[in-house]
Protein backbone atom coordinates (compact mmCIF):
# COMPACT_ATOMS: atom_id res chain seq x y z
CA UNK A 1 0.00 0.00 0.00
CA UNK A 2 2.89 2.27 0.17
CA UNK A 3 1.53 3.89 -3.91
CA UNK A 4 -1.81 5.29 -1.92
CA UNK A 5 0.61 6.83 0.90
CA UNK A 6 2.99 8.10 -1.94
CA UNK A 7 0.08 9.25 -4.00
CA UNK A 8 -1.50 11.16 -0.71
CA UNK A 9 1.55 12.49 -0.23
CA UNK A 10 2.97 13.89 -3.74
CA UNK A 11 -0.99 15.31 -3.95
CA UNK A 12 -0.54 17.20 -0.31
CA UNK A 13 2.18 18.38 -1.36
CA UNK A 14 1.39 19.92 -4.91
CA UNK A 15 -1.28 21.49 -2.69
CA UNK A 16 0.69 23.30 -0.31
CA UNK A 17 2.99 24.86 -2.90
CA UNK A 18 0.57 26.27 -4.69
CA UNK A 19 -2.04 27.23 -2.01
CA UNK A 20 -3.96 29.15 -4.47
CA UNK A 21 -5.76 25.98 -5.54
CA UNK A 22 -6.44 25.29 -1.98
CA UNK A 23 -7.30 28.77 -1.22
CA UNK A 24 -9.72 30.16 -3.63
CA UNK A 25 -13.03 27.63 -3.75
CA UNK A 26 -12.89 28.60 0.21
CA UNK A 27 -12.54 32.14 -0.26
CA UNK A 28 -15.43 31.39 -3.23
CA UNK A 29 -17.53 29.59 -0.27
CA UNK A 30 -17.30 32.49 2.56
CA UNK A 31 -18.34 34.95 -0.17
CA UNK A 32 -21.16 33.56 -2.06
CA UNK A 33 -22.42 32.76 1.78
CA UNK A 34 -21.90 36.11 2.80
CA UNK A 35 -23.65 37.78 0.05
CA UNK A 36 -26.96 35.70 0.92
CA UNK A 37 -27.31 37.88 4.20
CA UNK A 38 -26.83 40.73 1.88
CA UNK A 39 -29.31 39.97 -0.81
CA UNK A 40 -32.46 39.02 1.45
CA UNK A 41 -32.41 40.90 4.14
CA UNK A 42 -30.60 40.63 7.55
CA UNK A 43 -34.08 38.85 9.16
CA UNK A 44 -32.70 36.47 11.83
CA UNK A 45 -36.39 34.18 11.56
CA UNK A 46 -35.56 33.78 7.56
CA UNK A 47 -31.83 33.32 7.58
CA UNK A 48 -32.45 30.50 9.64
CA UNK A 49 -34.90 28.96 7.45
CA UNK A 50 -32.73 29.17 4.34
CA UNK A 51 -29.18 28.64 6.05
CA UNK A 52 -28.42 24.61 5.72
CA UNK A 53 -29.93 24.94 1.98
CA UNK A 54 -27.70 28.16 1.31
CA UNK A 55 -24.57 26.46 3.16
CA UNK A 56 -25.44 23.03 0.77
CA UNK A 57 -25.55 24.43 -2.50
CA UNK A 58 -22.61 26.63 -2.37
CA UNK A 59 -20.56 24.18 -0.78
CA UNK A 60 -21.80 22.19 -3.62
CA UNK A 61 -20.39 24.73 -6.05
CA UNK A 62 -17.12 24.96 -4.27
CA UNK A 63 -16.44 21.33 -4.50
CA UNK A 64 -17.23 22.01 -8.46
CA UNK A 65 -15.14 24.62 -8.60
CA UNK A 66 -12.51 23.28 -7.37
CA UNK A 67 -12.37 20.23 -9.22
CA UNK A 68 -10.21 21.53 -11.71
CA UNK A 69 -6.91 21.18 -10.15
CA UNK A 70 -7.31 17.87 -9.28
CA UNK A 71 -6.12 16.23 -13.08
CA UNK A 72 -5.06 19.30 -15.28
CA UNK A 73 -1.94 19.08 -14.30
CA UNK A 74 -1.32 15.84 -14.57
CA UNK A 75 -3.10 15.84 -17.97
CA UNK A 76 -0.55 18.97 -19.58
CA UNK A 77 2.84 17.37 -18.12
CA UNK A 78 2.56 13.79 -19.02
CA UNK A 79 2.18 12.37 -15.48
CA UNK A 80 -1.46 10.77 -16.14
CA UNK A 81 -0.07 9.13 -19.15
CA UNK A 82 2.05 7.76 -16.60
CA UNK A 83 -0.42 6.88 -14.16
CA UNK A 84 -2.32 5.11 -16.50
CA UNK A 85 0.58 2.68 -17.43
CA UNK A 86 1.29 1.98 -13.84
CA UNK A 87 2.08 -1.46 -13.21
CA UNK A 88 0.78 -0.46 -9.36
CA UNK A 89 -3.39 -1.20 -8.55
CA UNK A 90 -5.30 2.24 -10.03
CA UNK A 91 -8.35 2.25 -8.21
CA UNK A 92 -6.25 2.66 -5.26
CA UNK A 93 -4.01 5.29 -6.99
CA UNK A 94 -7.07 7.17 -8.17
CA UNK A 95 -8.33 6.53 -4.90
CA UNK A 96 -5.79 8.33 -2.92
CA UNK A 97 -5.42 10.72 -5.41
CA UNK A 98 -9.40 11.74 -5.04
CA UNK A 99 -8.98 11.75 -1.18
CA UNK A 100 -6.34 13.80 -1.13
CA UNK A 101 -8.09 16.80 -3.17
CA UNK A 102 -11.05 16.10 -0.83
CA UNK A 103 -8.63 16.76 2.19
CA UNK A 104 -7.65 19.91 0.82
CA UNK A 105 -10.85 21.07 -0.94
CA UNK A 106 -13.47 19.70 0.96
CA UNK A 107 -12.62 18.84 4.57
CA UNK A 108 -11.57 22.74 4.77
CA UNK A 109 -15.79 23.33 3.88
CA UNK A 110 -17.12 21.08 6.45
CA UNK A 111 -14.37 23.13 8.99
CA UNK A 112 -15.46 26.70 8.12
CA UNK A 113 -19.24 25.49 7.67
CA UNK A 114 -19.92 26.48 11.58
CA UNK A 115 -18.93 29.59 11.06
CA UNK A 116 -21.18 30.79 8.24
CA UNK A 117 -24.09 28.90 10.10
CA UNK A 118 -23.57 31.20 12.79
CA UNK A 119 -23.60 34.15 10.47
CA UNK A 120 -27.11 32.76 9.02
CA UNK A 121 -28.84 31.85 12.67
CA UNK A 122 -28.84 28.38 11.99
CA UNK A 123 -30.47 26.97 15.36
CA UNK A 124 -27.93 25.22 17.29
CA UNK A 125 -29.78 21.81 17.06
CA UNK A 126 -28.96 21.87 13.89
CA UNK A 127 -25.16 22.69 13.73
CA UNK A 128 -24.84 18.92 14.14
CA UNK A 129 -26.61 17.11 11.63
CA UNK A 130 -25.39 20.16 8.95
CA UNK A 131 -21.63 19.26 9.79
CA UNK A 132 -22.80 15.47 9.54
CA UNK A 133 -24.20 16.00 6.56
CA UNK A 134 -21.35 17.92 4.63
CA UNK A 135 -18.78 15.49 6.42
CA UNK A 136 -20.07 12.27 4.82
CA UNK A 137 -21.66 14.28 1.73
CA UNK A 138 -18.54 16.11 0.40
CA UNK A 139 -16.67 12.98 -0.40
CA UNK A 140 -19.45 11.91 -2.25
CA UNK A 141 -19.46 15.48 -4.15
CA UNK A 142 -15.70 15.27 -5.18
CA UNK A 143 -15.41 11.45 -5.95
CA UNK A 144 -18.60 12.14 -8.90
CA UNK A 145 -17.16 15.55 -9.24
CA UNK A 146 -14.02 13.61 -10.33
CA UNK A 147 -15.46 11.22 -12.63
CA UNK A 148 -17.13 14.71 -14.55
CA UNK A 149 -13.74 16.29 -14.27
CA UNK A 150 -11.56 12.80 -15.61
CA UNK A 151 -14.27 13.35 -18.43
CA UNK A 152 -13.48 16.59 -19.63
CA UNK A 153 -9.83 17.00 -18.73
CA UNK A 154 -8.64 16.62 -22.41
CA UNK A 155 -10.98 19.69 -23.46
CA UNK A 156 -9.62 23.26 -23.35
CA UNK A 157 -12.48 25.11 -21.83
CA UNK A 158 -14.18 22.80 -19.58
CA UNK A 159 -15.81 24.23 -17.06
CA UNK A 160 -19.38 24.81 -17.88
CA UNK A 161 -19.30 21.47 -19.54
CA UNK A 162 -18.13 20.27 -16.23
CA UNK A 163 -21.00 21.73 -14.34
CA UNK A 164 -23.73 20.37 -16.32
CA UNK A 165 -22.23 17.03 -16.65
CA UNK A 166 -22.36 16.94 -12.75
CA UNK A 167 -24.75 19.25 -11.34
CA UNK A 168 -27.66 17.18 -11.88
CA UNK A 169 -25.49 14.09 -10.04
CA UNK A 170 -25.58 16.34 -7.26
CA UNK A 171 -29.21 16.53 -6.62
CA UNK A 172 -29.64 13.28 -4.39
CA UNK A 173 -26.32 14.58 -1.87
CA UNK A 174 -28.25 18.03 -1.79
CA UNK A 175 -31.63 16.51 -1.06
CA UNK A 176 -30.94 14.32 1.79
CA UNK A 177 -28.26 16.77 3.06
CA UNK A 178 -30.66 19.54 3.38
CA UNK A 179 -33.22 16.54 4.54
CA UNK A 180 -30.85 16.12 7.16
CA UNK A 181 -31.05 19.38 8.84
CA UNK A 182 -35.00 19.79 7.90
CA UNK A 183 -35.78 16.60 10.16
CA UNK A 184 -33.36 17.93 13.13
CA UNK A 185 -35.45 21.26 12.97
CA UNK A 186 -38.43 19.37 13.02
CA UNK A 187 -37.19 17.38 15.54
CA UNK A 188 -37.25 13.98 13.92
CA UNK A 189 -34.74 11.87 14.18
CA UNK A 190 -31.67 11.90 11.44
CA UNK A 191 -30.16 8.23 11.96
CA UNK A 192 -32.49 7.02 8.81
CA UNK A 193 -31.11 9.94 6.46
CA UNK A 194 -27.43 9.36 7.77
CA UNK A 195 -27.49 5.78 7.23
CA UNK A 196 -28.44 6.75 3.45
CA UNK A 197 -25.98 9.46 2.87
CA UNK A 198 -23.08 6.94 4.19
CA UNK A 199 -24.44 3.94 1.97
CA UNK A 200 -24.33 6.39 -0.97
CA UNK A 201 -20.57 7.01 0.02
CA UNK A 202 -19.67 3.41 0.18
CA UNK A 203 -21.16 3.16 -3.46
CA UNK A 204 -19.49 6.81 -4.24
CA UNK A 205 -16.13 4.94 -2.52
CA UNK A 206 -16.66 1.40 -4.20
CA UNK A 207 -17.69 2.57 -8.04
CA UNK A 208 -16.19 6.11 -9.07
CA UNK A 209 -13.16 5.17 -9.36
CA UNK A 210 -13.45 2.45 -11.95
CA UNK A 211 -15.75 5.09 -13.60
CA UNK A 212 -12.93 7.59 -12.80
CA UNK A 213 -9.90 5.46 -15.00
CA UNK A 214 -12.41 4.50 -17.45
CA UNK A 215 -13.12 8.30 -18.29
CA UNK A 216 -9.19 9.17 -18.06
CA UNK A 217 -8.59 6.33 -20.25
CA UNK A 218 -10.44 7.60 -23.02
CA UNK A 219 -9.52 11.38 -22.09
CA UNK A 220 -5.48 10.51 -22.88
CA UNK A 221 -6.84 8.35 -25.81
CA UNK B 1 8.93 -9.46 -26.71
CA UNK B 2 6.66 -6.79 -28.69
CA UNK B 3 5.54 -7.62 -31.89
CA UNK B 4 3.04 -6.01 -34.36
CA UNK B 5 1.62 -7.43 -37.38
CA UNK B 6 -0.80 -5.83 -39.60
CA UNK B 7 -1.11 -2.36 -38.00
CA UNK B 8 -3.82 0.02 -39.53
CA UNK B 9 -4.63 3.27 -38.33
CA UNK B 10 -5.88 6.07 -39.60
CA UNK B 11 -6.64 10.00 -37.97
CA UNK B 12 -8.66 12.59 -39.66
CA UNK B 13 -9.86 10.33 -42.75
CA UNK B 14 -5.86 10.16 -43.22
CA UNK B 15 -4.11 6.79 -43.43
CA UNK B 16 -1.05 7.12 -40.97
CA UNK B 17 0.04 3.40 -41.51
CA UNK B 18 -1.33 0.54 -43.21
CA UNK B 19 0.28 -3.25 -43.18
CA UNK B 20 2.77 -2.31 -40.64
CA UNK B 21 4.80 -5.35 -38.59
CA UNK B 22 7.71 -5.92 -37.02
CA UNK B 23 8.84 -7.92 -34.16
CA UNK B 24 11.45 -6.70 -31.73
CA UNK B 25 13.98 -8.92 -29.71
CA UNK B 26 16.37 -8.52 -26.75
CA UNK B 27 18.58 -6.21 -27.15
CA UNK B 28 16.93 -4.37 -30.50
CA UNK B 29 17.06 -0.50 -30.56
CA UNK B 30 14.39 0.33 -33.03
CA UNK B 31 14.23 4.18 -34.31
CA UNK B 32 11.14 5.29 -35.57
CA UNK B 33 11.68 7.84 -38.27
CA UNK B 34 9.38 10.06 -40.57
CA UNK B 35 8.36 14.00 -40.68
CA UNK B 36 6.21 15.92 -38.64
CA UNK B 37 2.67 14.24 -38.59
CA UNK B 38 3.56 11.36 -39.95
CA UNK B 39 2.11 9.08 -37.16
CA UNK B 40 5.49 8.18 -34.57
CA UNK B 41 3.72 9.71 -31.16
CA UNK B 42 0.67 7.51 -32.82
CA UNK B 43 2.57 4.59 -33.18
CA UNK B 44 4.35 4.88 -29.96
CA UNK B 45 0.78 5.66 -27.83
CA UNK B 46 -0.87 2.53 -29.16
CA UNK B 47 2.42 0.51 -28.75
CA UNK B 48 2.30 1.59 -25.03
CA UNK B 49 -1.93 0.85 -25.31
CA UNK B 50 -2.44 4.18 -24.04
CA UNK B 51 -4.27 4.43 -28.05
CA UNK B 52 -6.61 2.13 -29.22
CA UNK B 53 -7.97 3.79 -32.04
CA UNK B 54 -6.07 1.02 -34.99
CA UNK B 55 -6.75 -2.18 -36.21
CA UNK B 56 -4.24 -5.16 -36.20
CA UNK B 57 -2.84 -7.27 -33.75
CA UNK B 58 -0.10 -6.42 -31.18
CA UNK B 59 1.44 -9.21 -28.93
CA UNK B 60 3.72 -9.04 -25.48
CA UNK B 61 5.84 -12.37 -25.54
CA UNK B 62 3.57 -13.89 -27.69
CA UNK B 63 0.25 -13.25 -26.30
CA UNK B 64 -2.42 -10.54 -27.40
CA UNK B 65 -1.55 -7.26 -25.34
CA UNK B 66 -4.58 -6.27 -23.78
CA UNK B 67 -5.13 -10.21 -21.97
CA UNK B 68 -1.34 -9.58 -20.46
CA UNK B 69 -1.79 -5.48 -20.43
CA UNK B 70 -0.72 -6.07 -16.08
CA UNK B 71 2.42 -8.11 -17.56
CA UNK B 72 3.45 -5.34 -20.21
CA UNK B 73 3.38 -2.51 -18.05
CA UNK B 74 5.61 -4.23 -15.72
CA UNK B 75 7.99 -4.62 -18.35
CA UNK B 76 7.61 -1.53 -20.29
CA UNK B 77 8.95 1.91 -19.26
CA UNK B 78 7.50 4.47 -21.31
CA UNK B 79 8.66 8.42 -21.62
CA UNK B 80 6.33 10.60 -23.96
CA UNK B 81 6.67 14.12 -25.56
CA UNK B 82 5.71 15.73 -22.20
CA UNK B 83 8.49 15.39 -19.01
CA UNK B 84 5.87 13.82 -16.52
CA UNK B 85 7.60 16.25 -14.20
CA UNK B 86 5.19 18.20 -11.71
CA UNK B 87 6.69 22.04 -11.65
CA UNK B 88 6.13 22.19 -8.21
CA UNK B 89 7.65 19.16 -7.07
CA UNK B 90 11.58 19.01 -6.52
CA UNK B 91 13.17 16.13 -8.66
CA UNK B 92 13.67 14.21 -5.77
CA UNK B 93 10.06 14.19 -5.15
CA UNK B 94 8.94 13.52 -8.62
CA UNK B 95 11.38 10.50 -8.84
CA UNK B 96 9.98 9.08 -5.29
CA UNK B 97 6.49 9.23 -6.38
CA UNK B 98 7.63 7.31 -10.19
CA UNK B 99 9.41 4.83 -7.82
CA UNK B 100 6.01 4.28 -6.02
CA UNK B 101 4.10 4.60 -8.90
CA UNK B 102 6.60 1.34 -10.41
CA UNK B 103 6.40 -0.53 -6.99
CA UNK B 104 10.33 0.22 -6.82
CA UNK B 105 11.88 0.23 -3.49
CA UNK B 106 15.04 2.71 -4.22
CA UNK B 107 14.55 5.75 -2.29
CA UNK B 108 18.44 5.49 -1.94
CA UNK B 109 19.17 5.44 -5.30
CA UNK B 110 17.52 8.82 -6.15
CA UNK B 111 20.14 10.66 -5.51
CA UNK B 112 22.64 8.75 -7.65
CA UNK B 113 20.39 8.93 -10.23
CA UNK B 114 20.37 12.19 -10.44
CA UNK B 115 23.84 12.65 -10.46
CA UNK B 116 24.17 10.64 -13.12
CA UNK B 117 22.11 12.96 -15.11
CA UNK B 118 24.22 15.95 -13.97
CA UNK B 119 21.58 17.38 -11.40
CA UNK B 120 23.85 16.99 -8.40
CA UNK B 121 22.84 19.95 -6.05
CA UNK B 122 19.69 20.49 -7.77
CA UNK B 123 17.66 17.75 -6.03
CA UNK B 124 15.21 19.85 -3.51
CA UNK B 125 15.06 22.85 -5.88
CA UNK B 126 11.33 22.87 -7.44
CA UNK B 127 11.08 22.20 -10.94
CA UNK B 128 10.06 25.31 -12.46
CA UNK B 129 13.36 26.61 -11.18
CA UNK B 130 15.30 24.20 -13.44
CA UNK B 131 15.87 24.48 -17.31
CA UNK B 132 14.19 22.64 -19.75
CA UNK B 133 17.40 20.57 -20.41
CA UNK B 134 17.42 20.04 -17.03
CA UNK B 135 13.34 19.37 -16.67
CA UNK B 136 14.07 16.84 -19.65
CA UNK B 137 17.39 15.13 -17.22
CA UNK B 138 15.12 14.87 -14.31
CA UNK B 139 12.32 12.89 -16.58
CA UNK B 140 15.18 10.88 -18.26
CA UNK B 141 16.93 9.87 -14.67
CA UNK B 142 13.49 7.81 -14.36
CA UNK B 143 15.74 5.81 -16.86
CA UNK B 144 18.27 4.97 -14.35
CA UNK B 145 15.69 3.80 -11.60
CA UNK B 146 13.45 1.91 -14.16
CA UNK B 147 13.77 -1.91 -13.71
CA UNK B 148 11.95 -2.69 -16.94
CA UNK B 149 13.14 -4.34 -20.08
CA UNK B 150 11.48 -2.42 -23.15
CA UNK B 151 11.74 1.47 -23.39
CA UNK B 152 9.63 3.20 -25.40
CA UNK B 153 10.84 6.53 -25.52
CA UNK B 154 9.39 9.77 -27.94
CA UNK B 155 11.86 12.44 -28.71
CA UNK B 156 14.13 11.61 -25.50
CA UNK B 157 16.94 13.95 -26.90
CA UNK B 158 14.72 16.86 -26.93
CA UNK B 159 16.52 20.16 -25.02
CA UNK B 160 19.80 18.34 -24.15
CA UNK B 161 23.06 19.41 -24.76
CA UNK B 162 25.65 17.91 -27.14
CA UNK B 163 27.30 15.89 -23.97
CA UNK B 164 24.36 14.85 -23.13
CA UNK B 165 22.67 13.73 -26.03
CA UNK B 166 25.73 11.47 -26.36
CA UNK B 167 25.75 10.47 -23.25
CA UNK B 168 22.10 9.77 -23.77
CA UNK B 169 23.19 7.36 -26.51
CA UNK B 170 25.52 5.54 -24.64
CA UNK B 171 23.39 4.77 -22.17
CA UNK B 172 20.10 3.34 -24.51
CA UNK B 173 22.90 1.54 -25.73
CA UNK B 174 24.24 0.10 -22.78
CA UNK B 175 20.71 -0.78 -21.97
CA UNK B 176 20.52 -2.81 -25.27
CA UNK B 177 23.91 -4.56 -24.98
CA UNK B 178 22.55 -5.42 -21.18
CA UNK B 179 19.38 -7.55 -23.15
CA UNK B 180 16.83 -4.31 -23.17
CA UNK B 181 15.11 -3.15 -25.93
CA UNK B 182 14.73 0.38 -26.96
CA UNK B 183 11.76 1.74 -29.51
CA UNK B 184 12.79 5.57 -29.52
CA UNK B 185 11.66 7.98 -32.24
CA UNK B 186 14.10 11.23 -32.84
CA UNK B 187 14.82 13.88 -35.84
CA UNK B 188 18.81 13.58 -34.73
CA UNK B 189 20.87 10.91 -36.64
CA UNK B 190 22.15 8.50 -33.83
CA UNK B 191 25.30 7.97 -33.65
CA UNK B 192 25.64 4.14 -32.36
CA UNK B 193 27.70 1.64 -32.47
CA UNK B 194 25.43 -1.26 -32.57
CA UNK B 195 22.92 -1.72 -35.30
CA UNK B 196 19.62 0.56 -35.31
CA UNK B 197 16.36 -1.00 -37.12
CA UNK B 198 14.37 1.65 -38.39
CA UNK B 199 10.79 1.57 -39.14
CA UNK B 200 10.42 4.72 -41.80
CA UNK B 201 6.51 5.62 -41.83
CA UNK B 202 7.21 8.28 -44.56
CA UNK B 203 8.30 4.98 -46.93
CA UNK B 204 5.25 3.28 -45.49
CA UNK B 205 3.07 6.42 -46.18
CA UNK B 206 4.33 6.27 -50.11
CA UNK B 207 3.19 3.02 -50.25
CA UNK B 208 -0.43 3.73 -49.28
CA UNK B 209 -0.68 6.12 -51.77
CA UNK B 210 0.44 4.15 -54.07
Amino acid sequence: MSIVIATLRRELLIAFRSPGDMINPLMFFVIAVTLFPLGVGSDKAFLSEIASGVIWVTALLAVMLSMDSLFRSDYEDGSLEQLLLSPQPIYFIILAKVAGHWLISGLPLVILAPVLASMLALPQQSLLPLLAGLMLGTPILTLLGAIGMALTVGLSRSGLLLAVLILPLYIPVLVFGTGLVDSAQGGMGISGLLALLGAMLVLAVCLAPLAIVAALRISVN
Amino acid sequence: MLGVKDLYCERDDRVLFRNLGFETAAGDIWQIQGSNGSGKTTLLRILCGLNDEYQGEIHWNGQALHKVRADFHRQLFYLGHAPAINKTLTPRENLRWFCASRGLDKTDEIKQALNSFKLYGYDDLPCYQLSAGQQRRVSLARLKLSAAPLWIVDEPFTALDKAGVAELEAFLESHADNGGTVILTTHHSLNMKSPVKTIDLDALATQVAA
